[in-house]
């Protein structure tokens, strides 16, 4: 008796006592499951960061290039040749602050959604949530976000940029992105576990995606009575929001960026929804 | 606690698989593109198909990889699953630690479970063996805190210490697996589910695992236990279930199931035959036929009684007549110690040079000799006068020696465990005096 009221777990209580075969599953229980699991999410995030830009030469170095590439490319195509409206801003600085959210999301939403398929030796090995994988990869991809942001902010002050005081905004965007991206993350990745064309479609929709969003034009070219349609794509808001606050190309798009998180929203319990209906059956199909 | 209670309860248990149908062959050309365009019709099925059962549905193509499997293991037990491939052992693994889930029936399990289907889940060779230890860990279960706390013991344990902070890919297999092993080996859950995972690293470092086993087993943990290797079934597990088509066949103490197991003619037996002499062990002078474990009697045996003497024939066939050939075994006990070796020293053919022909060698080992478990059989053979190697046949046989409680054999009345490959009934002496008080002693002179 005396070594089981003395007895501190210290593996989460979920490993423990359990029925298996019973029918359903409660999203609240899911959710703490995920808290009680808190630490093998940490060192996955942990991995996932250290391992990324292993045994290359640049190193964390990708992550600058990566938006900053195309900057220059839209720079001179868009900017220069096609003279696309960018509200005022220099092209350079105004398509870099679409290409920062943007990198990001479409990084994170391509490694969520192929991370339950890369991690399949994992599901038919051993027991823990299966939301962990493609979260883990959103969250992953923050640090990229992070260096390629500071770029954006060497950038403005070469532009001598001054922010608006909405920069406080900043983290509600950034969570949008999160939202989106993990929402989309998590019923991709579902759904290519069983139907692996998922991989070879996403990169087109991720392109046809990146043009239904003002990285390269700025939402004022959008006709007015289009525009509310158009935001339903979470990272419209997230874009203009990161050019009002940050390069003052015009009043915080409070609508679009209300939109947005709703939509956002929406994709993320969805995804989630879909998650779990097919969650146990990952390790029979994958 | 003093009170044993039920770890894991299995209920009516089933899981079915959908096997892949097959396609329909197209004969002509034009029936081939018309099923070309179609395909992905075809394949959205099949692929949908893989999670939806329906009640009604022609069986044909699903299997049952589990049915209707009941069980109850108590707090403290430790039980070996065996069973050939496909028998459906490591399904129910994955069924209990919640890697699948199953079609129908229910599990109740109490208690912190880890369950190791392989060792080092999630390792990455880019990390550090340093880095992949905090990472393992975290994957079996354990915190942050008890990682830190062990680490120094997982490490030595491993003896890769020196390259702890070395990427992994630069280790050997073998350094991967020792290291991936000492982590799990340092789990501390109350419920161990085990499947096969034993079957790494070097012959020392396997002994090393085996202890590990062992420690956790007598330290009141409950282990479920899954492998093909008898001797350490036998060894570490006091009960053990076969299964068999997905049910279970038997369920009962361990040496009875290993035994009814080697009957079934499903994994390694009493006899091995080579009917096909291209095939068989062996050079060009002789080739091996067959290896039987018989009791005194000439029937085949799996397990024999550890007071009665046992038979090993060697049948072999000599192709090429002059030689002096040696036929002898070597007996292996489950540790993967050699008992003995045994030299057929047959007066009427030592030192003779053997005409062509099938021979048969036997050799009787008597009873009260070998201790009770599992023992292997090498069969080997050379010429000599010029030597030459033929074959050496390993683990060619297996049989069983049940001690029986009975009282009468080198036990007597000792019921526990008993170290040691042989058990040979001794003489034993007792000289005894009855010790009277020294006063009283010289009082009587």
């Amino acid at each position: 008796m005396e070594s089981a009221s003395s007895y501190i777990p210290e593996v989460p209580p979920f490993r423990q006592s359990g029925v298996i075969g019973a029918e359903g599953w409660r999203l609240s229980s899911k959710v703490s499951e995920l808290w009680h699991y808190r630490e093998l999410f940490y060192f996955l995030v942990w991995r996932d960061v250290k391992v990324r830009y292993a045994q290359s030469i640049l190193g964390i170095g990708w992550a600058m290039i990566q938006p900053l590439v195309p900057m220059i490319l839209f720079t001179i195509i868009f900017g220069r040749v096609a003279k696309i409206s960018s509200d005022g801003v220099p092209y350079a600085l105004f398509s870099l602050a679409g290409l920062v959210p943007w990198t990001y999301f479409s990084n994170a939403l391509n490694d969520a959604s192929g991370s339950l398929v890369k991690e399949v030796a994992m599901l038919s090995k051993i027991y823990f949530p299966r939301l962990i994988i493609p979260l883990t990869s959103v969250l992953g991809r923050l640090i990229d976000l992070a260096i390629s942001f500071v770029m954006l902010i060497v950038l403005m002050a070469w532009y001598q940029t001054v922010p608006t005081l909405w920069v406080v905004l900043l983290p509600l965007l950034v969570l949008i992105t999160i939202v989106t991206a993990s929402g989309l993350g998590m019923w991709l990745s579902a759904l290519a576990v069983q139907y692996r064309d998922v991989r070879y479609a996403l990169p087109f929709a991720v392109q046809f995606l990146m043009y239904a969003a003002p990285v390269v034009y700025p939402v004022s070219l959008i006709p007015a009575s289009f525009r509310y349609f158009y935001a339903i794509n979470p990272l419209v808001g997230v874009i203009e929001g990161f050019r009002a606050t940050l390069l003052r190309s015009g009043p915080v798009p409070w609508d679009l960026i209300g939109i947005g998180s709703a939509s956002a929203m929406l994709m993320l319990w969805f995804g989630t929804v879909y998650f779990l209906e097919k969650e146990p059956v990952f390790a029979d199909v994958a | 606690m003093s009170i044993s209670h039920t770890s894991i309860t299995v209920d009516r248990l089933s899981k079915r698989y959908r096997i892949g149908a097959k396609l329909e062959r197209q004969d002509t050309l034009a029936g081939s593109l018309l099923a070309l365009a179609r395909r992905p019709l075809t394949n959205l099925r099949r692929l949908r198909d893989l999670t939806t059962f329906s009640e009604t549905e022609v069986e044909n193509d699903t299997i049952w990889a589990l049915r209707d499997v009941s069980f109850e293991i108590k707090s403290g037990e430790t039980v070996g699953i065996i069973g050939s491939n496909g028998a459906g052992k490591s399904t129910l693994l994955k069924i209990l630690s919640r890697i699948t889930q199953p079609s129908r029936g229910t599990a109740v399990v109490n208690g912190r479970v880890s369950s190791l289907l392989e060792v080092g889940t999630g390792f990455h060779a880019d990390l550090t063996g340093r880095e992949n230890v905090y990472l393992n860990g975290a994957i079996l279960g354990m915190s942050r805190n008890e990682i830190d706390r062990k680490f120094d013991d997982i490490v030595e344990f491993s003896d890769v210490a020196k390259f702890i902070d070395t990427p992994v890919k630069r280790y050997s297999s073998g350094m991967t697996l020792r290291l991936a092993f000492s982590v799990a080996a340092h789990l501390e859950p109350e419920i161990l589910m085990v499947d096969e995972v034993l079957a790494v690293g070097d012959i020392r470092f396997q002994k090393k695992c085996l202890g590990k086993m062992g420690e956790v087993a007598s330290q009141g943990r409950t282990v479920l236990y899954v492998a093909h290797n008898m001797p350490a079934i036998s060894r570490l597990c006091q009960r053990a279930i076969l299964m068999g088509n997905g049910q279970v066949v038997q369920d009962g103490p361990v040496h009875e199931v290993i035994s009814t197991y080697l009957n079934s003619g499903l994994g390694t037996s009493a006899v091995r035959e080579w009917p096909d002499l291209q095939q068989a062990p062996g050079g060009d002078i002789t080739r091996l036929c067959a290896v039987r474990v018989t009791d005194e009697a000439g029937n085949i045996a799996e397990s024999v009684d550890i007071r009665r003497p046992l038979r090993i024939e060697m049948e072999f066939e000599v192709l090429q007549s002059g030689y002096i050939l040696l036929p002898h075994l070597y007996i292996y006990n489950d540790e993967g110690v050699c008992a003995f070796g045994a030299t057929d020293v047959d007066p009427e053919w030592r030192g003779r040079r053997r005409p062509t022909g099938r021979y048969t060698s036997t050799v009787t080992i008597p009873g009260n000799f070998l201790a009770e478990g599992m023992f292997f059989v090498d069969a080997n053979m050379c010429a000599l006068e010029p030597f030459i190697f033929q074959y050496w046949s390993r683990s060619s046989v297996a049989f069983m020696v049940a001690d029986s409680l009975d009282g009468d054999s080198a036990r007597g009345d000792w019921t526990g465990h008993m170290p040691g490959v042989v058990r040979p009934m001794l003489n034993w002496t007792t000289q005894y005096s009855q010790r009277v008080p020294a006063r009283a002693a010289t009082g009587t002179r």
